[in-house]
């Protein structure tokens, strides 16, 4: 079973679709044809590869992790995508969606983010590609996470508040959404995890599969076999479907991890919102309720189709922890190997930590999606 | 005994055989007062009115209504709540319902057509929910009768529109701009290019709106559309504390400047 392309309707499985107004629907229908087009092309492929390699770094590595094993009790490995330029994996997605919105002629990237990671990437490629940028970030996020605000800046970005509902990630959403609705014919929304409607969940994953293959070849290098278990922490879940496309064909376990307070797999029923069918967290009425975690970046109350899919049909399992077990995890990783993780993957860390005696004598390979320089100020606070 | 609603297309085609325009204004359900506007809106010359129902994250709405919409969700009112009291209403003129298709999936398809029928609601308006995708509800609902009025944007295709246009039902809503809802300075040119390019392969009645906030800009664009929506220059006025009445003389001045021309 491998992680293939979504029906034509945009479902994979149950779930997906492209529920959007009217007026998106050609931008996403021109949007789907683009992609395709282009991901079939040689030469887009190569131009991008290049970006990948001379201007975001990769390939990224893999860093077996001796002290924090003996610390667990099994192997370890980290896909570092820490290391990549703007400090997560998502510049992946973002150089792949900017390079395309250039060849689709469009002069202006909206975006939307969290913890401010796709904000940053979506701000670096526009600042890189000559075009305007305007990221839509959630008041309690803007204050949560100063630094990246700076930084967008910095880089050009025009950063809007977004001050409705929870003000987060799934108010920001709402924001370029209406953002896109009135600038649809010169803007493209570069949307940063694999959520929203069709072709988003399935271009975004594609952009992000060089995590797996990177992954899975370096395994093999390095282990001379797969990892038992493949890991990573989930919002919208692209790290996780980045890295998940790399095993999904072989015999490792998959698990995702959720915060508690936005565990859509976890307490989630079926839902539409932003553009896909998925499990949310909503009440009786289908009102969309406010997650609520540590994390700016897992901060949201759905996730994306293809693991809702993936959930439904038993082949990746989903888990959630705490807040304060996210703590620990973060303290951990910087103490025993020297690497200060970002908020978000220290939940698949968290996970980890309590799962050692299911994991016992097992190789785990943890999706390192992002580092923590971000998070450092809130840390702060918190550990004093 | 259950009384077949009244039905939105027959009584906008009854205005335009009589020369008239049609005007459906539209009111956020839930909010307090909103049953007073509604006779308010009904007795000063409204075709069919449009009863919003909240939903937490509505992508096509713009500050006024997303703001009314908070205040209704803030009091705990439910979809159910505002569809019993509608029950109870006894008007001259159909109605429709405006929300998002959450709301409908997690009431269940056939459960929200029937929820529908018995509150004497004709028409439903799902801005989320393209002909794409609206299959299973449009199935759902012709049960019953339902009107559902799908939306057609300046950005549809030609091929587009013709479908859409010979799928919706009650009339055909072409949004008048490229945006959200919300009062405009002026009206959009767009709003006048999409109503004639629907009026130019539909015999339904196309109705404008996003962006129609003045009697001045109902009669523009009336001028080539068979009539308008307006929406959050109308919920401004219960947002301002004005009143159910406001909401009557504002509908009844639309609809004078529509009668003069």
């Amino acid at each position: 079973m491998a992680m293939t392309d979504p029906s034509s309707d945009g479902r994979f499985g149950d779930f997906g679709g492209m529920f959007v107004p009217e007026t998106l629907i050609p931008a996403c229908e021109a949007l789907e044809e683009a992609f395709r087009t282009a991901w079939a092309d040689i030469s887009f492929r190569e131009e991008l590869n290049t970006l990948l390699a001379d201007y975001a770094g990769r390939p990224s590595p893999l860093t077996q992790c001796e002290r924090l094993s003996e610390e667990l009790g099994y192997q370890v490995l980290l896909k570092r995508e820490d290391l990549n330029h703007t400090g997560s994996h998502k510049i992946n997605n973002v150089l792949g969606q900017a390079l395309l919105a250039k060849k689709m002629g469009k002069s202006r990237l909206v975006a939307e983010t969290g913890a401010g990671q796709h904000g940053v990437a979506t701000a670096t490629a526009a600042a890189l590609f000559g075009m305007d940028c305007v990221v839509y970030m959630g008041e309690v996020d803007i204050e949560r996470q100063a630094l990246n605000v700076f930084r967008m800046r910095l880089l050009g970005a025009e950063v809007v508040s977004a001050t409705s509902g929870s003000k987060t990630l799934k108010d920001a959403i709402n924001e370029a959404m209406r953002d896109w609705v009135a600038t649809v014919e010169d803007s493209h929304y570069c949307l940063g995890s694999v959520m929203g409607p069709h072709p988003y969940p399935w271009m975004v994953r594609e952009f992000h599969r060089v995590i797996g293959l990177e992954a899975h070849e370096q395994c093999q290098k390095t282990l001379g076999r797969n990892p038992d278990v493949v890991t990573a922490c989930v919002g919208g879940g692209s790290n996780a479907l980045g890295i998940f496309s790399g095993f999904v064909d072989t015999e490792a376990e998959l698990v995702g991890v959720e915060p508690a307070g936005g565990a859509a797999v976890f307490r989630g029923t079926p839902g539409v919102v932003h553009g896909s069918l998925s499990y949310l967290m909503q009440d009786e009425w289908g009102q969309v309720l406010e997650a609520e975690s540590i994390s700016a970046g897992l901060d949201y109350p759905g996730i994306g189709p293809e693991h809702a899919h993936l959930a439904h049909i038993g082949r990746a399992r989903y888990e959630k922890v705490s807040d304060s077990e996210v703590i620990d995890a973060f303290q951990l990783l910087s103490r025993t190997e020297g690497i200060i993780p970002a908020l978000e993957p220290a939940h698949a860390l968290a996970w980890m930590s309590r799962a050692r005696e299911e994991l016992t004598g097992k190789t785990v390979l943890l999706n390192l999606s992002g580092r923590g320089d971000k998070d450092a100020t809130q840390m702060m606070d918190l550990l004093g | 005994m259950i009384q077949e609603p009244l039905r939105i297309e027959r009584a906008l085609r009854k205005r335009i055989e009589t020369g008239g325009k049609c005007l459906v204004p539209y009111i956020t359900g839930g909010f307090d007062g909103y049953i007073e506007a509604i006779y308010a809106a009904a007795e000063s010359g409204a075709d069919a009115i449009e009863i919003g129902i909240p939903f937490s994250d509505p992508v096509m709405d713009g500050p006024t209504i997303q703001k009314a919409n908070d205040i209704v969700l803030s009091k705990k009112v439910s979809p159910l709540d505002i569809l019993q009291e509608i029950r109870g209403l006894d008007i001259e003129v159909p109605l429709a319902v405006m929300t998002y298709y959450n709301i409908v999936y997690r009431f269940g398809l056939e459960r929200f057509a029937n929820a529908l029928y018995e509150s004497g609601i004709s028409g439903a308006i799902l801005p989320d929910l393209p002909l794409n995708e609206a299959e299973h509800w449009i199935t759902a609902a012709s049960e019953n009768g339902t009107e559902t009025v799908l939306l057609a944007a300046p950005t549809t295709t030609d091929k587009r529109l013709e479908n859409l246009c010979a799928q919706s039902k009650g009339f055909v809503y072409a949004v008048g701009l490229l945006g959200i809802t919300g009062v405009r300075a002026e009206l959009a040119r767009s709003a006048v290019v999409i109503a004639g390019r629907c009026k130019s392969i539909t015999d339904k009645p196309v109705l404008v709106g996003v962006g129609i906030g003045t009697p001045q800009q109902a009669r523009e664009v009336s001028e080539v559309a068979d009539g308008c929506i307006v929406g959050s220059a109308i919920v401004q006025k219960l947002l301002d504390n004005e009143g159910p009445e406001s909401v009557g003389s504002f509908v009844a001045d639309i609809r004078a400047t529509l009668d003069e021309s």
